[in-house]
């Protein structure tokens, strides 16, 4: 495992949701680099070398006025690309259209994600928040250097020079120089400690409608995924994996397989056997060709449901609290009106449209590595380890991920080990060779969405206000038996209870407790993780007991609120556009609402549905507001919102993963259903102003469409959801 | 065995087995890889093609059985519709990861290639067999009415 790139104490997820934490780690990680960039900045004046201006590891300028910017974190659709040249462009005041953006190697010491400690990797949407001023601070000094630069040569004043386009201008003596004439001088400079960084009101990039940097390749098919990577005499591979979790190889026949046309050799491997051929086809013949035996003594054997029945059992049985405000126990006890509720979620598979697939080309003492790879520096440390090399010996090219949503960021790198110990099998002689997943691959492959059974009771007094909150949460740990276990902080895996155990709502008496259960079913973390399930259950809950307290789901919430101005103003902001308070709705319609903070964005969504008399739901209409801190790219977060939103809805209408004797009983898009056009509602995404820190918008969208969805059909039809999928519920 | 049809215009022979998906055959024998793999069942619709005009699923199309034919793919969009249906994608901004997105252009265009004004209706019965799970949905509606718009302007 990749133990000894984890800084004990920094990688934890719960110190990246606190900003303080975040702001030392960063004060501290600049310091280091801009030490590194001078060094560089340096060696770069060397005379052969002026026709390249690199200050800092995260940008480049040529001669040719071309302005790239160095990107740490993968784009997998959030965004990032673009909002990292928009904040490094936006310091530089570089000219847009000349801004390139290239994937950074791996490289702990330079590109960590400040969020993590040390670790290189993107995940719980903190791509901005934490690059944010290491990336203003890299634009703004390489624009004090080519300032200097300019003065220098015109004998002027520095603060006469004024920057616009990647041009400075020197207007009393009508001088200009575009930023490739300056690159040799400016390489020359020593990088300045401190510089002064824009105020927000002159900003011409940031909070204004730039547009992303991979549409056009992404529009006309030239933009390079993983699939796409075609090297010479390139094998693909496919990994014949058990049909349970925890099933070994117990023998295999590959006679059938050989006689495939363009199969070339049949290799065993920790997780399963592998076909290579000289194409996928071939190897996929191969494949199902291949006879297998499993040995299934160490396998999962039991069913979900069986699973879901030990859950509510554990329920009812002592936890560990996660959080203990009061007497709830009392509150409940002595309460004048009880509401209780129980909530089942499923197992969700992520779903990635691109199957995951990963390009390695190992010898005896290299191993290059493409892939749309989310977590760069734990994915160099085990394909390492697989391989036998040191991680420095391990190069990663991260190209373009055809969505992720969490899945190519995984702690034991499943699909990059699994393709390396292809390569070592096949005899680490340098033949690239690419690991192709197919659907069911990936439907069937593990590291899931956990199931989880929540369990809510609450008391109100005479006065009918909210005075006990009891919520007992029961399924399996995301960070267990990984290197993030270290995590887990007096038995309680914060992924577990994030968004429960830190319910906003003004409650006297609170207790938030986590029954932590073991499978042989992997899991991973899936878009807004924790938040995922807790969202839905805290904001399903609180509207019984908004109903129970004969209250409107909007003023109830607003009224326990009043200490949360960021949540409460969201809320209001989404109940206002939604137009909330215009009265009720015809019959067989309903409107919803339900608000979250996750990753320190605050979200609030009204969901509008139509149900009709046999019960299937339509979701028309969704109204979002969002406060981000100050919006980077206003477009990028609405389509973030919607994305979101789309995402969120086809898990909680439709998605589930089951077990049947510890096989999976869905294997692609026809069994795991997701959303699709014709079920998209109308969304309608308002961003609140802000002057502070930007948050991530990546997952925090996800987290209120399901609850708000279910306090819809409530308002419609007067039956509330309990069971996700909600198809379950309404056929 | 070699399969000879007309490939974005081009006459085009490739050497490859005969029941060997026209998805991977363009991919890897003709070496266009903006058709892309989803689901390999066409139920997903990443892999759309058209095939005389038509939008196809390529994953479960035979190479054979697209001998003496026209198939465009992504590569090969020329038209019209083609180039409003692409305008349109770049103007609102679709694309999120844009894996599935080339399949989303082939669909789209092919719908507007015969139906030159298509409704609400008409989008989710022509488009509902493409999944994004970016679920970049609206703004696909959006772009196909803002390229039809464009055509008639």
């Amino acid at each position: 495992m990749a133990t000894e790139t984890v800084a004990p104490g920094q990688a934890t997820r719960r110190a990246f949701l606190k900003g303080a934490g975040t702001v030392t780690a960063m004060a501290l990680t600049i310091g280091f680099e801009w030490a590194g960039a001078t060094r560089r900045a340096a060696a770069i004046a060397a005379p052969s070398a002026g026709a390249l201006f690199t200050p800092n590891a995260f940008l480049r300028i040529g001669a040719d006025n071309s302005v790239t910017v160095i990107a740490k974190h993968v784009e997998m659709g959030q965004g990032a690309y673009t909002g990292i040249a928009t904040v490094v462009a936006e310091e530089l005041d570089a000219d847009w259209s000349r801004v390139r953006v290239e994937s950074a190697p791996a490289d702990a010491k330079r590109y960590a994600n400040l969020a993590f400690g040390t670790i290189q990797g993107t995940g719980g949407s903190s791509a901005m928040a934490n690059s944010w001023m290491q990336l203003r601070e890299a634009g703004g000094k390489a624009r004090a250097m080519l300032l200097t630069a300019a003065a220098t040569e015109w004998h002027v004043p520095v603060e006469e020079l004024t920057v616009e386009k990647s041009i400075v201008y020197h207007s009393g003596s009508k001088r200009q120089a575009r930023f490739g004439s300056l690159v040799g001088r400016a390489a020359a400079l020593a990088v300045p400690e401190t510089v002064k960084l824009k105020d927000a009101k002159d900003f011409k990039l940031i909070g204004h409608q730039v547009p992303r940097v991979d549409v056009a390749a992404k529009v006309d098919g030239s933009a390079q995924f993983t699939l796409d990577v075609m090297l010479p005499g390139m094998l693909v591979a496919l990994l014949k994996r058990p049909p349970q979790f925890g099933a070994t190889v117990k023998s295999f026949d590959a006679t059938a397989a050989h006689a495939i046309p363009g199969v070339v050799k049949v290799v065993q491997v920790p997780r399963g056997v592998a076909v290579l051929a000289k194409s996928f086809w071939a190897a996929k013949q191969g494949r199902d060709a291949l006879a297998v035996e499993w040995d299934d003594t160490n396998a999962e054997k039991r069913s979900s449901a069986a699973l879901m029945d030990e859950y509510r059992r554990l329920a009812d049985q002592p936890a560990l609290s996660a959080r203990t405000e009061g007497d709830s126990a009392q509150a409940i006890r002595n309460a004048a009106h009880k509401v209780s509720a129980s909530y089942e979620f499923p197992y969700l598979a992520h779903a990635p449209m691109e199957p995951l697939d990963a390009v390695v080309k190992l010898t005896a003492n290299r191993c290059e590595i493409w892939a749309g790879d989310q977590f760069q520096t734990v994915d160099q440390a085990n394909a390492a380890e697989t391989a036998g090399l040191d991680p420095q010996q391990v190069s990663i090219h991260t190209l373009y991920a055809g969505g992720s949503f969490g899945r190519r960021a995984n702690p034991g790198s499943d699909y990059i080990v699994e393709a390396v110990s292809i390569a070592k099998a096949y005899g680490a002689d340098g033949t690239p060779i690419k690991l192709q997943w197919t659907r069911e691959d990936d439907i069937l492959g593990g590291l899931y969405r956990p199931m989880y059974f929540h369990k809510l009771e609450a008391g109100l007094n005479d006065k009918r206000e909210l005075t006990g909150w009891r919520h007992v949460i029961v399924g399996q740990s995301i960070m267990a038996d990984s290197f993030l276990a270290g995590m887990i902080k007096d038995g309680i895996d914060p992924s577990s209870v994030e968004g429960a155990a830190s319910i906003a709502y003004a409650i006297p008496n609170i207790t938030v407790e986590l029954s932590t259960t073991r499978t042989g079913v992997p899991v991973l973390w899936w878009r807004v993780v924790g938040s995922s399930h807790t969202i839905f259950a805290v904001e399903a809950f609180i509207d019984e007991v908004a109903h129970a307290a004969g209250e409107d789901g909007f003023t109830f919430r607003r009224k326990l609120l009043e200490h949360e101005p960021r949540m409460k103003a969201v809320l209001e902001l989404a109940a206002e556009k939604a137009g909330w308070s215009s009265g009720p709705m015809p019959k067989g319609k309903g409107r919803g609402i339900a608000v979250a903070e996750a990753f320190e964005t605050y979200v609030a969504q009204v969901a509008e549905v139509s149900v009709d008399e046999a019960g299937h739901v339509k979701v028309d209409r969704v109204v979002c507001a969002v406060d981000c801190g100050t919006p980077i790219n206003p477009d990028i977060i609405a389509a973030q919102m919607e994305g979101g939103i789309g995402f969120g809805l086809g898990a909680v209408l439709y998605g589930t993963i089951t077990l049947k004797d510890g096989r999976i009983e869905q294997d692609n898009f026809d069994s795991y259903r997701v959303l699709r056009m014709n079920e998209m509602p109308k969304v309608e995404v308002h961003i609140v102003p802000s002057t502070q820190a930007p948050t991530g918008v990546g997952e925090p969208g996800v987290a209120p469409v399901g609850p708000a969805v279910a306090n819809a059909i409530f308002a419609a039809t007067g039956k509330r959801i309990q069971v996700l999928p909600i198809e379950v519920n309404t056929g | 065995m070699s399969t000879s049809f007309v490939l974005n215009g081009k006459p085009t022979t490739l050497d490859a087995d005969p029941n060997m998906p026209l998805l991977w055959a363009v991919r890897e024998v003709a070496g266009l890889p903006g058709t892309k793999f989803g689901c390999g069942m066409a139920l997903c619709g990443a892999c759309t093609v058209h095939l005389e005009g038509q939008a196809i699923r390529s994953c479960v199309m035979p190479l054979a059985a697209v001998a003496g034919r026209r198939v465009t793919t992504i590569e090969g969009l020329q038209s019209e519709a083609a180039k409003a249906v692409q305008a349109a994608w770049i103007e609102l901004q679709v694309p999120q990861c844009g894996y599935c997105q080339s399949g989303q252009v082939m669909s789209a265009t092919a719908l507007l290639e015969k139906n030159a004004s298509p409704t609400d209706a008409d989008i989710d019965g022509a488009m509902s067999g493409n999944i994004c799970r970016c679920a970049t949905y609206s703004r696909i509606r959006a772009a196909i009415h803002a390229a039809a718009q464009s055509i008639k302007a």
